[in-house]
């Protein structure tokens, strides 16, 4: 039987958000093929496969008390991919996805495609992978037509989750735990909590090049906390260093699908229009009225965005109330 | 303290603001687009110039292209990288990534002993990061993405701290080994004076699949396991509305279309 494969990334005692859409976008392709969909885990913590199993067919679980590495992980899969010989292997487009797949891909001597954000299967049983190259200039679609597994990586937020299944089988692989390795983690420093995250988030308002400095930025960030909405950044913005990698919005960052989108500065390569274009209302303001944001803009404002944010700021802020900054200042 | 041997690969890409799509054709148009250093790949050659530096030895630049990326190695020897070399032949043409990292590992082990290969986390036209990971497995070496703080060599062990998708992680690997560098790590430095003449005379020698004893089914298209079916340009849903008149109207007019979607008092101002 053909069997769908995805990799459950999971760090400590939970599985990574991505692994929802996996296993969506997993069962859905396993059943145009007519086969199954099985999870893979590998982690200390061999607990997480019961959820794993509540959506997929077979959950192959390679319990070990070592903390990740690509070393370790990119083994268990090997020998569990030469045994199993699944058609297909699919990745979250997460850091540890796009670290750990190409090192699979290439000991195996396959093909990986990277940042898919749509997948279908033709009517030979092949995967057809999606995605925006040159910039967002172009959608191009990839297959790989004689090596197996078929390996992908899938754009962050590009899918959807699917249903529960009829209940899975747990198959305990340790036969598949590899030999000491030569890497060592030695320390951790986790992320300071978000306290508005993009992903889930009913409001998001973006910057991009068009900005045009860091203070602007900073002005938008602003703008966000009086609506209570999430920021995010166009690869421009990130690139100049107003904002953190892990705002970026788009194939290679988050995809996002607010209630509202507000787009400044963006100028709407496909790159980060496919990371919000399913918002359901979208607002751009850009100083060009050519830019290709406006095509898909709800409502388009051509202009100033540090005009428009301090005029939204204006209108924001509670009437009569003083910013605490400024307390006691006369405009 | 060692002196290391530091391979950087490094690649020329289109500018990323020039590339440009002809809409009638959906073809990429390649003619009069200026091609340059991958912007990312500065970080990657400052870190090896420092490591360098700091521990004596040697770095040495590796690109695959055609023969206009000789530009880039230059740029890289202006620098201050001691040497450059070029993968370029016409069967080396239309290869992924795996193709790609498979000739980038051959024309590594080509060159001899190496301690350390860096490369950036990612470039400019391909934005994959495979071709890293994949060389070092090629390679049989430990890798990392994503390097963020600058790299300590303790004996036959380097420290690095790198980003991962939870925070940042201080890994311990043996030599040799792969690092990916993360754009922005560091504060890259202008080529000098007397960087820009060696690069002028320089020799750059050009390597083909024989050079590097490549396997000749594994390089190019013919080495590369997928195959791009079409390319179709982006559809995009039309029906804007654009707003008019003065900035303060047309917030104005925004606030009162979104009355319902925004919090509290700031839609439904009427």
């Amino acid at each position: 039987m053909r069997e769908v494969w995805i990799y459950a990334e999971s760090e400590g005692e939970r599985l990574h958000p991505v692994v929802g859409e996996l296993l969506g976008e997993g069962r859905r392709l396993a059943e145009r093929l007519g086969g199954s969909l099985g999870a893979v885990l590998a982690s200390p913590h061999g607990s997480l496969a019961e959820e794993l199993a509540l959506f997929a067919d077979r959950v192959y679980v390679v319990q070990d008390p070592r903390p990740y590495t690509d070393e370790w992980q990119s083994q268990a899969l090997i020998r569990l991919i030469e045994d199993r010989r699944p058609e297909i292997l699919l990745f979250g487009g997460t850091r540890r996805g796009k670290s750990l797949a190409p090192r699979v891909a290439a000991r195996l001597g396959t093909g990986l495609i990277a940042d898919c954000t749509s997948l279908r299967i033709d009517e030979d049983g092949l995967l057809l992978a999606e995605l925006p190259t040159f910039g967002g200039r172009l959608l191009t679609t990839i297959a790989c037509p004689s090596h197996r597994p078929q390996m992908a990586t899938l754009a962050l937020g590009a899918f959807a989750p699917g249903p529960k299944g009829a209940g899975g089988e747990i198959i305990d692989c340790p036969w598949a735990i590899p030999g000491p390795g030569t890497m060592k983690v030695l320390g951790q420093e986790p992320l300071p909590v978000d306290s508005r995250p993009l992903r889930g988030a009913e409001i998001v308002i973006a910057g991009g090049r068009g900005l045009g400095s860091r203070a602007n930025f900073a002005l938008l960030e602003e703008v966000a906390r009086l609506l209570g909405a999430a920021v995010g950044a166009s690869r421009g913005a990130v690139d100049a260093g107003w904002m953190d990698p892990e705002g970026l919005i788009g194939q290679t960052g988050a995809i996002v699908r607010p209630r509202l989108y507000i787009a400044c500065g963006i100028s709407g390569a496909t790159q980060h229009v496919v990371g919000m274009q399913r918002a359901e209302v979208i607002v751009a303001v850009n100083k060009d009225p050519k830019a290709p944001i406006f095509d898909l803009a709800t409502y388009g404002i051509v202009g100033d965005c540090r005009q428009f944010l301090l005029e939204l700021k204006g209108r924001l802020a509670l009437p009569g109330a003083v910013d605490e900054k400024n307390e006691g200042q006369d405009d | 303290m060692r002196a290391l041997r530091i391979i950087v690969c490094i690649k020329q890409v289109p500018h990323p603001d020039e590339a440009k799509v002809d809409p009638a054709t959906g073809l990429v148009i390649r003619e009069g687009v200026p091609m340059v250093l991958n912007p990312n790949d500065y970080f990657t050659i400052e870190e090896a110039l420092r490591l360098k530096e700091a521990m004596g030895g040697e770095v040495v630049a590796i690109t695959m292209g055609p023969p206009t990326a000789e530009a880039v190695l230059r740029e890289a020897i202006s620098l201050g990288v001691d040497d450059g070399v070029l993968l370029c032949h016409r069967a080396f043409a239309g290869a992924d990534t795996l193709a790609t990292a498979y000739a980038l590992a051959r024309g590594i082990e080509s060159l001899g002993g190496y301690d350390l290969i860096l490369t950036g986390s990612r470039s400019t036209d391909g934005e994959t990061g495979q071709v890293g990971p994949q060389i070092a497995e090629l390679l049989g070496i430990p890798h990392l993405t994503e390097l963020i703080r600058p790299i300590e060599v303790e004996g036959d062990h380097l420290l690095a701290w790198h980003q991962t998708d939870y925070g940042q992680e201080l890994l311990q690997m043996p030599l040799p080994a792969l690092l990916t560098v993360a754009k922005g790590m560091n504060e890259p430095r202008l080529p000098s004076l007397r960087g820009k003449m060696r690069a002028k005379k320089q020799t750059i020698p050009i390597w083909g699949p024989q050079e590097i004893k490549a396997e000749p089914d594994r390089i190019g298209l013919a080495g590369s396991p997928t195959r791009m079916l079409e390319t179709a340009l982006p559809e995009r849903k039309s029906g804007s509305k654009m707003l008019e008149g003065s900035m303060a109207h047309q917030v104005d007019a925004l606030l009162d279309h979104l009355a319902d979607m925004l919090p509290g008092k700031a839609g439904g101002r009427r």
